[in-house]
């Protein structure tokens, strides 16, 4: 069977090294790069204001109160941690399959990784009654004699999440050292030159440090790949190890790390199409890596909608009448639009994916995977807030209301993410250059 | 090991442009019986190290998996002690005579530093096994060897190697289709 290339048929190892450093080192990125800054960081001022005024009032200048109390930031937090694993996933699980289509789509994917998971350790952060006091999570000795609970899963969050960022960082920082090499000796002599210097390393291309740095990076991959599947386990276990109708469910984890590799490759997706089409990468991210992406979304699509159904159909045969009830208030009750929204585009918009013309062609992939975004950002809200406003007794329930400072986060946290995107852009080789080389001169793995 | 000063002679590199220049010149290479030979790619080449693998770089080689997994073992038994020392001795508390050694609870947080730590092993064994990092190398003073990470393939056969003759070794590099020979000094 003949497929598209993974790479344009006049790339050689000079072309793909001038396009990509090219991206780094020029002089001036250009008007429109500079008005995405501009604009992003305007949005981070946002956040910081939202953050201080969050700070010196509390949170109840967010719309959470009891029953409610997780609102915003912790589907914020849900949301942000999936877009994560699309990259670990691009990076190391899809390494150790020998998919050779990653290789250059693998450092941005990574980028997008840390800044995503950034963005989400914030949240919980920014959603304690008391901030400053978010290192009792932390098992240090203190004067108290005290221990963080290490039964609950709020505990193992902190870990995995923390783990997450470290190892992510680690991975994608070792895979870059070579890269970094090209950019020092392409760098003109100057600040640049000397700081690419020492983030390489001193690295030198010697052929027995490629072998342990290839045997390093694969022994990471394989390591990066049962965390990504702890790490959306555990946040699922914050909400199944607790009671509540519609929470309490073994099929939590599962469904969180589909849902988690289905949204962040839609982010892959919003991320990589524009880039392509702005920096002019059509012959390094190709109509092929689009669509594997798009498959690999509609692959995980059908399992969150498996999820969906089970959930529906575990409800109904389970005979529990809270389970049934919550399920009915979900798809009929206060939030009704959020429930049909996200059938609308996790349902509905993913079995477009089904017809090639929406894998390949930019424009409609990039509507989808935006709608898909919506989708599983909808969905995480369904999750905590629904469960959260109907629980058994009728007397406790009560409804969330975002206020102005609910949006002023989420969207301070899209414009962080952006804004660190940017400048990841502007400064780092955001192409593998070293691994799409690989591919010019078709060695495996 | 002896101390090389300034501009004493380290090696003779040669730079050729495609690698397959490169592999029939490092065949050539090992027939002549030269073992002191590094090879610097823009990226990775199979087969080339093994073949001048001194014992040295093999032990190097095939530490790089059990120093990971002694940075996972650590990190397992940190866990685990951790949370049992919390729980069992430091502070135990009697709740509804719940078990103490409550350890399927304990696993998430082993697993997660398990994984931290063998990362922080394959951290260490990149770069203490590549002595990274290292700024200077003698080899970053051969000329164009700035293309090595970009586009260029080049070897350097050592003033170490036993069969090393200034003359010979160069006339034998010349013969090959390498587009540059030079002397590389300390």
């Amino acid at each position: 069977m003949s497929e598209a290339p993974l790479i344009g048929p006049s790339e050689t190892d000079a072309s793909i090294t001038a396009t990509v450093s090219h991206l780094a080192l020029r002089k001036h990125a250009g008007i429109g790069w500079f008005a995405g800054v501009v604009f992003t960081f305007s949005l981070v001022l946002l956040l910081f204001y939202g953050i201080a005024y969050l700070f010196i009032r509390g949170v109840g200048i967010w719309g959470v109160n009891i029953p409610v109390a997780w609102g915003f930031a912790i589907t914020n937090f849900v949301w942000w941690i999936g877009i994560g694993h699309a990259g670990t996933l691009i990076s190391a699980i899809l390494l150790l399959l020998h998919q050779k289509w990653r290789n250059s789509i693998n450092r941005f994917a990574e980028a997008m990784t840390i800044f995503a998971v950034m963005c989400a350790g914030m949240m919980p952060l920014l959603h304690l009654g008391r901030p400053w006091m978010f290192y009792y999570i932390f098992p240090y000795p203190d004067t108290m004699n005290m221990w963080p609970q290490f039964r609950s899963p709020l505990v193992w969050d902190f870990f995995a999440v923390s783990t997450y960022l470290t190892v992510s960082i680690i991975f994608w920082y070792i895979g870059m050292i070579p890269d970094l090499a090209t950019l020092r000796d392409r760098a003109p002599k100057g600040i640049s030159k000397y700081v690419y210097g020492v983030m390489a390393f001193g690295w030198r291309g010697d052929a027995e440090h490629w072998e342990r740095y290839e045997k390093t990076y694969l022994v990471l991959a394989g390591l990066a790949t049962p965390l990504v599947v702890s790490v959306h386990s555990v946040v699922s276990f914050d909400f199944a190890v607790a009671q509540l109708p519609g929470w309490h469910s073994t099929i939590f984890p599962p469904y969180f790390v589909a849902g988690a590799i289905f949204s962040g490759f839609a982010m892959v997706l919003t991320i990589a199409i524009p880039l392509r089409a702005v920096f002019g990468l059509q012959a390094l991210v190709t109509e092929r890596h689009l669509e594997n992406c798009a498959k690999l979304m509609l692959t995980t699509g059908l399992i969150v909608d498996y999820g969906y159904l089970n959930e529906f159909f575990l409800a109904w045969y389970g005979n529990n009448l809270y389970e049934k009830f919550h399920e009915f208030a979900t798809a009929t009750g206060a939030y009704w639009f959020a429930f049909w929204i996200v059938i609308l585009c996790n349902v509905g918009v993913t079995q477009l994916l089904w017809f090639k013309p929406m894998r390949i062609k930019p424009l409609p992939l990039f509507i989808i995977s935006i709608l898909v975004n919506v989708g599983m950002w909808t969905e995480r809200f369904v999750i905590v807030v629904t469960s959260l406003s109907k629980d058994w007794l009728p007397s406790s329930w009560g409804m969330f209301f975002p206020t102005v400072w609910d949006w002023v986060i989420f969207i301070g946290s899209l414009g962080l993410f952006t804004f660190l995107y940017f400048v990841f852009l502007r400064l780092f080789p955001i192409v593998p250059m070293a691994e799409t080389r690989k591919l010019v001169h078709g060695e495996s793995e | 090991m002896e101390r090389y000063r300034r501009g004493e002679l380290y090696g003779i590199a040669a730079e050729f442009e495609t690698v397959e220049d490169l592999r029939a010149a490092a065949i050539r290479l090992f027939d002549a019986r030269y073992r002191k030979v590094h090879f610097y790619t823009p990226y990775p080449v199979k087969g080339l190290a093994g073949m001048f693998r001194g014992m040295n770089d093999w032990v190097r080689y095939l530490l790089v998996s059990p120093l990971i997994f002694i940075g996972g073992f650590v990190g397992a038994a940190t866990g685990i002690a951790m949370q049992e020392y919390a729980n069992l001795i430091d502070f135990p508390i009697n709740i509804g005579g719940r078990p103490l050694n409550s350890w399927p609870a304990f696993i998430p947080i082993t697993f997660e530093l398990t994984i931290l730590f063998a990362s922080f092993g394959g951290v260490l064994a990149f770069l203490v096994l590549n002595r990274l990092p290292q700024f200077y190398h003698p080899i970053f003073n051969a000329r164009d060897f700035e293309r090595a990470t970009q586009d260029r393939y080049f070897l350097c056969i050592e003033v170490e190697d036993p069969k090393f003759d200034w003359q010979k070794t160069r006339a034998l590099l010349e013969a090959t289709k390498a587009v540059l020979v030079e002397e590389v000094p300390w």
